[in-house]
């Protein structure tokens, strides 16, 4: 049972990465910033609990906002570059950050033991949920509230000019210029709302691991971050959710057997993906289901029958 | 109220835009005409900002534009279309409209009412917009699945949206049939009796001719002529540039 909770919680946390992707990509940036984004709230949220004893809650949310700020500064230099050099410069950053946690060494006394970052041998127990006695499942619960708020936030923001603004600018930044709009603030803002949220799914992770290291957050976590969101599609949040249990639970967890070949698998599915439906596995609209009907589309539709 | 003062831009070796002087009075249709190729969809981006001149600026009731950002530009009331359409095709017909209220006035909205307030794309601005453009059974969906003459439509409605004080057409006309065009001239009037100035891109001549009050010709990115519709036809400058210059443009000096 424990072994399902925590596939449950990698999902949960997978999931606020990806989310963390799919709003910077609705404005048609590709950023492999999200993992060192992801770090910096593991550490934040980690400190917060284990070397002040703060409470879990508020330690995610400093996480949470102690990353936006960071993507904040981050988006401005970054944001002005595009396409593969935005790619190459948000890589660079994540590298950065993880190489930072590399050479970390800053920890306190709690209790007679030393607690905090202490460079290559990473952040060891960041022990709040065992401490407080959280069972398994209560972890799993407390993980999926925060994703369910954050999805329920993400979902509501898309229906509001806000949303349509990201998803305006991203399909087209000429026109988007030519109405007002303005490139910069929308595509930083972005990225604030993408580290904040990155911010609490590297705050939670951190917990559910107790023990963080640099190695972690490389290349190949940025490139699940983005793959979620380009293989669901931007049609609408639950597309990441389904690519987040698709990829972690069928590729990486049931082709286990598979060991390392599973990453080549990986590879080779992100190419195929992107070839097939470049617009996403769900394309880039919602589910029929989640849709509103659109009653400019029935004469279509009748044309069609006749 | 817009003026172009000695404004160029070159392209590498190329002028596109060669010394432009031009004052479009308030509340006038003004036509800027031209073979291909002559330099007049570079106006329009040296006016919004998509391009910097490489010498002139371009001012607005006094305010010079010529630094300003093209979201800055917008908020001082110019507004435009695309001679290729760049519609939001990822977005409904209502939405777009949505997205492009980005106005003096509408900048003064509250931050979270102008941002966070959900179903928006319902208020009355934008649905007398819809109907004004006839595209109000339309308003639900995608722009990408609109026909040619619809998307044209939507796209003015969109540039006007933000409640601009000039708007710059660019051959809003193409594609379009006789009929069509004449809903197009019937609407580009409608927005200047409210208080619209407009400039107005065309190579439909019986369009350019028929509804504008100035016009300029522009040829080899130089302006040669400028006056009443009647007068610039009977430039021998101007018939000289169109007869020596393309094909398509017989229409003027049979006009
Ligand atoms: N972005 C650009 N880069 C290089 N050259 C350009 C660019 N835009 C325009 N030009 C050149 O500038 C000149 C003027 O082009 P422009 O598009 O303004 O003409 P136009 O009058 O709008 O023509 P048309 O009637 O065909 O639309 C042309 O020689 C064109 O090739
Ligand atoms: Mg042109």
């Amino acid at each position: 049972m424990d072994f399902y909770f925590g596939l449950l919680q990698i999902f949960g946390v997978h999931t606020l990465l990806g989310l963390s992707a799919y709003v910077v990509l609705l404005t048609g940036q590709v950023s492999m910033a999200q993992a060192g984004f992801y770090a910096i709230g593991a550490y934040t949220a980690g400190a917060g609990t284990a070397m002040f004893g703060i409470h879990i809650l508020p330690a995610i949310i400093v996480a949470g906002l102690v990353t936006a700020v960071i993507a904040c500064i981050v988006g401005f230099p970054a944001l002005r570059v595009k396409g593969l050099m935005l790619v190459v410069a948000t890589l660079a950053f994540g590298e950065m950050v993880r190489l930072f946690f590399f050479n970390l060494t800053w920890q306190v006394d709690r209790g007679g033991e030393l607690v905090g970052p202490n460079g290559a041998e990473g952040f060891r127990s960041i022990r709040y949920f065992p401490e407080h006695g959280w069972e398994v499942w209560h972890v799993t619960a407390f993980i999926w509230a925060v994703v369910i708020v954050v999805m329920v936030a993400l979902w509501w923001v898309d229906r509001t000019r806000a949303g349509a603004v990201l998803r305006a600018v991203g399909h087209d930044e000429t026109a988007a210029q030519s109405i007002g709009l303005n490139l910069t603030a929308v595509k930083v803002g972005a990225m604030t709302a993408g580290g904040f949220i990155a911010g609490l799914g590297g705050g939670i992770y951190a917990h559910t691991v107790t023990h963080i290291e640099h190695g972690v957050f490389g290349v190949l976590l940025a490139t699940f971050a983005i793959a979620y969101p380009i293989l669901g599609g931007l049609g609408s949040v639950f597309g990441t959710v389904i690519a987040v249990l698709f990829i972690q639970g069928f590729l990486i967890e049931g082709l286990r057997f598979l060991g390392d070949w599973r990453s080549l698998l990986f590879g080779a599915l992100i190419v195929l993906a992107m070839n097939l439906r470049p617009t996403g596995l769900l394309g880039e609209h919602a589910p029929r289901w989640f849709r509103r009907r659109k009653t400019g589309s029935e004469p279509l539709e009748l044309k069609e029958a006749n | 109220m817009l003026t172009l003062e000695n404004l160029s831009k070159l392209f590498g070796g190329v002028r596109a835009v060669d010394d432009v002087s031009l004052t479009i009075r308030e509340g006038e249709i003004f036509g800027l005409i031209g073979p291909n190729g002559s330099g007049k969809s570079t106006t329009i981006n040296l006016i919004t900002g998509l391009y910097t001149p490489t010498t002139g600026k371009v001012t607005l009731d006094g305010h010079d534009l010529t630094a300003m950002a093209q979201h800055e530009r917008t908020s001082m009331g110019v507004a435009r279309t695309f001679q290729n359409i760049r519609l939001f095709g990822n977005l409904t017909v209502a939405q777009n409209l949505w997205v492009a209220q980005n106005g003096h006035e509408q900048r003064r909205a509250h931050f979270l009412a102008r941002w966070f307030k959900a179903g928006g794309e319902h208020g009355p601005d934008i649905e007398e917009l819809l109907r004004f453009s006839q595209l109000h059974s339309k308003r639900d969906l995608q722009a990408n699945a609109l026909s040619f003459g619809e998307m044209r439509r939507l796209e003015m409605a969109r540039a006007l949206a933000s409640n601009p004080r000039v708007l710059l057409l660019d051959e809003p006309a193409a594609g379009a049939s006789q009929e069509d065009a004449q809903l197009l001239a019937e609407r580009i009037r409608a927005v200047r009796d409210r208080g619209v100035t407009v400039l107005l891109i065309e190579h439909m001549m019986e369009l350019v001719m028929g509804i504008t009050d100035r016009i300029a010709v522009l040829n080899f990115g130089r302006k040669i002529a400028e006056g009443s519709p009647a007068e610039v036809q009977m430039n021998e400058d101007v018939r000289a540039a169109y007869l020596g210059g393309s094909h398509k443009n017989e229409e003027l000096v049979h006009a």
